[in-house]
């Protein structure tokens, strides 16, 4: 153990399969009691450290400790002390709700009331009560989620991991899986989260680390990361084609993202009203008729743009919301 | 912060490994009751076969003065617990894709204890499955001579048999990629087992390469041992036969497939 406070350490992490290095190098540590969030788009690596860390897969290189123990000369140990949340909802369809808990329970070794209650009152917190004693295959999927992460907490452990805990779900169960996060941080547990929406990482997370191409890109907080990104995106649809490439020069700025084709210039700014302001008044001033404006969140993509110079998308199959 | 429980020092590794394995035999016992179209599927399926093998095709199968419908039921009842027997490799196969496997080997507990309840489940299903099978057979005629202790000599094989084919349709189940896959490749071993036997014809009447097989391989000790304690045809070598055929398919398999369990990486 390096720093007692740190209840995840990984150190020069390597990690291949076959010849496709997966991991090559990863240095991260997560301060008790704290949420870092992982970004990045698919193929990153983000789900191969979470598999690592929760002993499923063994490193090539490098040293990953979980609450001081080592993930490789002690496993068993670790899994004492973990909560995982994959990406597949690993719960039993046939088996009710309450089944399922009481089940993860005694498998953490539990004593079977203990299980019981502990079922009970995660159902509770859950918003799953009514639903209990009902079989999961009738379930959501956000209630299916719900109780994915119900399970890997039946045991309160310390460290949790969590494998885009949000992927797929509607805009209403995702605010309802952050909300409980959020629970979750108060309590004092110490999390790993992966996502590809920078808006969860910046939401939940203390630290966000930037994963690409099995390396960390950025590391710092969200305001830090932001101040790179900017806050705000302002996107501008031009009238006339003929304007375009004058529109580019007078809103040229770094981390700009312009399509001749859509006619679309996006930009970030610092979230002020006046910032939008200024790029339509010399807009005006240069007599360019816009089409559209609006205004959104960064993205990963603008993200990556920024930190890569190229778009997050461009490699992941799955386009970032 | 809250509470963290650790339980690991208060019961010594055998009694959990133990207790791991009772919870997870619990869940698969639960899935027979809960999965009701499989019960009956895997039970109608065999009522079907005896019944065409019976008033189909028994009339043209000469089986040398013994009345084919008893000749039958034990043919019958070892092809059901084959293919009862690969279900393990479908639950397996199933886990596997859910994640449900992957969750299990991130616990504290003996992960290995989920191929035990799915073989457990296997064996009360096809418990069931027999005795449905036996009652409809003594509808269609089948009259067995076998005395209590024969019968439990009887249960005896079936269990060792079951058990055998249950681990290793556990191995197929963890080299699969797929459910489907699992389907094929257990039918691919079951199918030519349970028909190159001596399960609805006797063995005499096939081409000799064929009876080579069909004389020597598991199943027909099985079947040969399960119909002579049945309706007194003589046991031969066969009951020691099929007892350490089950063994040391039993003896060989488990090690493989906790092996190929814990070897087994996560679903990419």
């Amino acid at each position: 153990m390096t720093d007692g406070n740190d209840a995840i350490v990984i150190k020069k992490l390597i990690k291949s399969f076959k010849k496709l290095k997966v991991l090559d190098g990863i240095d991260l540590s997560v301060k008790r009691g704290t949420m870092l969030a992982l970004l990045g788009p698919n193929g990153a690596g983000k789900t191969t450290i979470v598999r690592i860390l929760s002993t499923l897969l063994k490193p090539d290189g490098g040293e990953v400790l979980v609450n001081g123990f080592d993930v490789r000369r002690e496993p068993k140990k670790v899994r004492s002390f973990i909560g995982l949340t994959g990406q597949y909802t690993a719960v039993d369809e046939l088996l009710s709700g309450r089944e399922n808990l009481v089940m993860m329970g005694r498998l953490y070794h539990l004593a079977k009331e203990e299980s019981k209650k502990r079922a009970d009152e995660l159902l509770y917190q859950f918003d799953l009560t009514e639903a209990a004693d009902r079989s999961v295959k009738t379930y959501s999927g956000g209630m299916r989620r719900r109780l994915d992460l119900a399970a890997s907490l039946i045991a309160s452990p310390p460290v949790i991991f969590l494998d885009e805990p949000t992927l797929g779900l509607d805009p209403r169960s995702r605010l309802a899986m952050w909300s409980i996060i959020e629970k979750l941080l108060e309590e004092g547990v110490t999390i790993l989260l992966t996502t590809q929406y920078l808006e969860e990482a910046d939401r939940l997370a203390d630290r966000i680390a930037v994963l690409d191409k099995g390396k960390i890109i950025a590391e710092g907080t969200a305001s830090e990361l932001k101040a790179d990104v900017g806050t705000e995106r302002v996107e501008v649809v031009i009238e006339r084609p003929e304007d375009f490439d004058r529109a580019v020069k007078i809103m040229e700025r770094d981390g700009m993202k312009s399509d001749r084709e859509e006619r679309s210039i996006d930009v970030s700014t610092n979230g002020s009203v006046f910032a939008v302001k200024q790029i339509l008044d010399a807009l005006h001033d240069a007599k360019i008729e816009i089409d559209t404006m609006s205004v959104h969140k960064p993205t990963l993509d603008d993200v990556f743009l920024r930190l890569t110079g190229r778009e997050a998308s461009m490699k992941g199959e799955e386009k970032n919301k | 912060m809250k509470q963290t429980v650790n339980p690991y020092q208060k019961h010594s590794s055998i009694y959990h490994a133990t207790s791991d394995t009772g919870v997870l035999v619990v869940r698969s016992l639960k899935h027979i009751f809960k999965n009701m179209d499989q019960l009956l599927g895997l039970t109608i399926q065999p009522v079907m076969f005896m019944l065409l093998f019976g008033y189909v095709f028994g009339g043209a199968i000469n089986t040398g003065g013994i009345n084919y419908i008893n000749f039958l039921v034990a043919g019958i009842l070892v092809q059901m617990s084959a293919f009862g027997a690969t279900t393990t490799a479908l639950s397996i196969a199933a886990d596997l894709r859910r994640g449900i496997i992957d969750r299990f080997k991130s616990l504290p507990m003996t992960s290995s204890a989920v191929m035990t309840g799915h073989v457990t489940a296997d064996l009360v299903r096809n418990i069931i499955s027999s005795g449905v099978l036996i009652v409809v057979a003594i509808f269609m005629g089948f009259r067995p001579s076998a005395s209590l202790l024969e019968w439990l000599y009887i249960l005896g094989i079936l269990i060792l048999f079951t058990l055998a084919f249950s681990w290793v349709s556990a191995i197929m189940g963890l080299l699969a990629g797929s459910v489907e896959a699992v389907q094929w490749m257990t039918f691919f071993v079951v199918f030519p087992l349970t028909f190159a036997s001596a399960a609805f014809v006797p063995t005499e009447t096939m081409p000799g390469w064929l009876q080579v097989f069909a004389q020597n391989q598991p199943v027909t000790h099985v079947i040969e041992s399960i119909r002579a304690l049945m309706i007194g045809t003589p046991i031969g070598s066969h009951g020691w036969l099929a007892i350490i055929w089950s063994i040391g398919l039993i003896a060989i398999s488990i090690p493989i497939a906790a092996y190929l369990f814990r070897a087994r990486q996560p679903l990419q």
